[in-house]
């Protein structure tokens, strides 16, 4: 790998992550591409990029999602690198390869490391080899629903459906009994090919009542790797994640350490580069089991840069010019605390219900120690087409205490008009003693169901 | 004459699928009986699909949006004799 800095990228995404990526590049004196389909004409990435490409209809898939279009949009505006944001094709090892032979850098870990990232069976027997510890499930994708009915029996009810093709909750369904499972494996196959266009699943145990907790790693390409602490993100509604903070108020420095070493491990198991994420489920005795590896930028990338005071998205990009990792282990400390809310177009009295349609009226909160990733503004149009999070608000502080306070101040600051939002929801639960006290599973936002 | 019908809904602005995923077979059919909270057909709206039931038992009369079509909150889809 030469070290050679990029002149010009392109952005293969959209929203807040799009706009995100933009402003990295501008900072680092880098020219961008934003991309966009028919529904993103007006949209905020288009606005900020130094050029940008139409590639196609709002359908996910003739645009988002088309290799081609993007491949072609890259060469015919001859960027060095193109960055995959998260979702859409971030995480397809065929996209990640169609970039290297057209001679783009893709940002992201090799295509072979995504393939080796998305093949549960291969990382399963080899984790398994290492002594690393995972939840028991299907070796493969379930090809039949008896494959699935088979495993299940031999894992035991609860089951969960998960999409081979990425995380994010879409695709994913939990059955109690083999009847569940059967309506289950329709729905959630239909939702992973509708969000990644890979309809494969494969299937776990159920883990009750354990947290979500995962580790930021970047890696650069000599083989030396950091982990940047944990991030914390049981509160969740259908698989989704709602709230993210780092660093987590379950996690001492000796079970950071064990989950960032073995983190790392995983990491160096499969050669990856560049910034990832391993997830682990952390049962209430703080047992671990590895989940998976989320071989992108992620969403809630914010909290840890805000208190590691790194930023995520630039690191990328020199550790995919070449670079060395600029800094060692012992160098990374967690300073203060950040917690973030995603705010999605989603109605949190009606079962959080999708809600597009046009934002009427405006105003985001700022002030010390406030951030905004968004790519809304006054009167724009949140289309149907895509994901709901039409922003996120984060936050830092000293400490979690005064975290929460800036927080509920911050949301109470935050007014959109014109679609429902997940504003409401967020302002009760930081208001929940349980929450405020840290004492939260990823079953923390069942008790909120009822409570409309 | 005079027989008794309603319409399913959609309750979210999206797009209308006949079936529970690309490549299976439409889930109703005109001339077709559905059961009390049978699913008869789907809306993608933001990534999330949302399966539409049937309120009550009856015939499905009507299929009033054509598959993969962008609907409207409340807009009519499938009307349905009532039994």
């Amino acid at each position: 790998m030469t070290e050679s800095k990029f002149n010009k990228i392109l952005i293969a995404n959209r929203g807040e992550i799009a706009v995100r990526i933009i402003r990295a590049c501008k900072e680092m004196g880098i020219k961008t591409v934003a991309v966009f389909s028919d529904a993103d004409a007006d949209a905020l990435q288009v606005k900020y990029a130094d050029e940008a490409v139409n590639i196609g209809p709002a359908l996910s898939r003739k645009s988002y999602l088309n290799m081609d279009s993007i491949i072609q949009a890259a060469t015919g505006t001859k960027v060095d690198a193109v960055h995959p944001g998260y979702g859409f094709l971030s995480e397809n090892a065929d996209f990640a390869k169609a970039c290297v032979d057209n001679n783009l850098v893709f940002i992201g870990p090799s295509a072979e490391c995504i393939a080796a990232s998305g093949n549960k069976s291969a990382a399963r027997k080899t984790l398994m080899a290492l002594g690393i510890s995972i939840i028991p499930g299907s070796d493969d994708i379930i090809s039949s629903p008896e494959e699935a009915f088979e495993v299940a029996m031999d894992v035991g009810y609860p089951v969960i459906l998960k999409a081979s093709g990425g995380g994010g909750g879409r695709g994913m369904r939990i059955a109690n009994d083999q009847n569940e499972l059967a309506d289950a494996l329709a729905v959630a196959s239909g939702e992973a090919r509708a969000a990644f266009g890979n309809p494969d699943l494969y299937l776990e145990k159920y883990i009750e009542k354990p947290r979500h907790i995962e580790i930021q790693i970047i890696g650069d390409h000599f083989g030396n790797y950091v982990h940047l602490g944990e991030r914390e993100c049981s509160i969740q509604m259908r698989y989704q994640k709602l709230i993210e903070e780092s660093p987590s108020p379950f996690v001492d420095e000796a079970l950071r350490n064990k989950l960032g070493e073995t983190a790392i491990q995983v990491a160096r198991l499969i050669g990856y580069t560049n910034a990832g994420t391993m997830e682990f489920l952390v049962d209430k005795n703080k047992n671990f089991y590895f989940m998976e590896v989320n071989a992108r930028i992620q969403v809630e990338h914010p909290v840890t840069e805000l208190v590691t005071g790194l930023d995520i998205v630039q690191q990328q990009i020199l550790l995919a010019q070449g670079e060395k990792l600029p800094l060692r282990q012992d160098e990374i400390r967690l300073n203060g605390w950040s917690l973030e809310c995603r705010i999605n177009a989603a109605d949190p009295a009606d079962n959080f219900m999708p809600s597009p349609g046009e934002i009427q009226k405006l105003i985001l909160p700022n002030g010390p120690g406030v951030r905004v990733d968004t790519h809304i503004y006054n009167h724009y149009v949140i289309s149907p087409f895509y994901d709901s999070l039409i922003g996120k608000l984060v936050v830092w502080a000293k400490d979690r205490d005064m975290a929460i306070k800036r927080m509920q101040r911050a949301l109470s600051e935050f007014q959109i008009e014109g679609i429902k939002s997940t504003i409401p929801f967020h302002q009760r639960v930081f208001q929940d003693e349980d929450f405020i006290r840290g004492d939260i599973d990823t079953h923390f936002l069942e008790k909120f169901a009822d409570l409309h | 004459m005079g027989s008794k019908t309603y319409k399913v809904t959609s309750p979210v602005m999206g797009t209308f699928y006949r079936a529970s995923a690309p490549g299976e077979k439409p889930l109703v059919e005109v001339g077709q009986k559905v059961n009390a909270a049978e699913v008869v057909c789907m809306i993608e709206s933001m990534k999330i699909f949302t399966e539409l039931r049937a309120d009550q038992p009856g015939t499905v009369k009507k299929i009033l949006v054509e598959n993969e079509e962008p609907v409207m909150k409340n807009q009519e889809l499938i009307e349905i004799e009532i039994a």
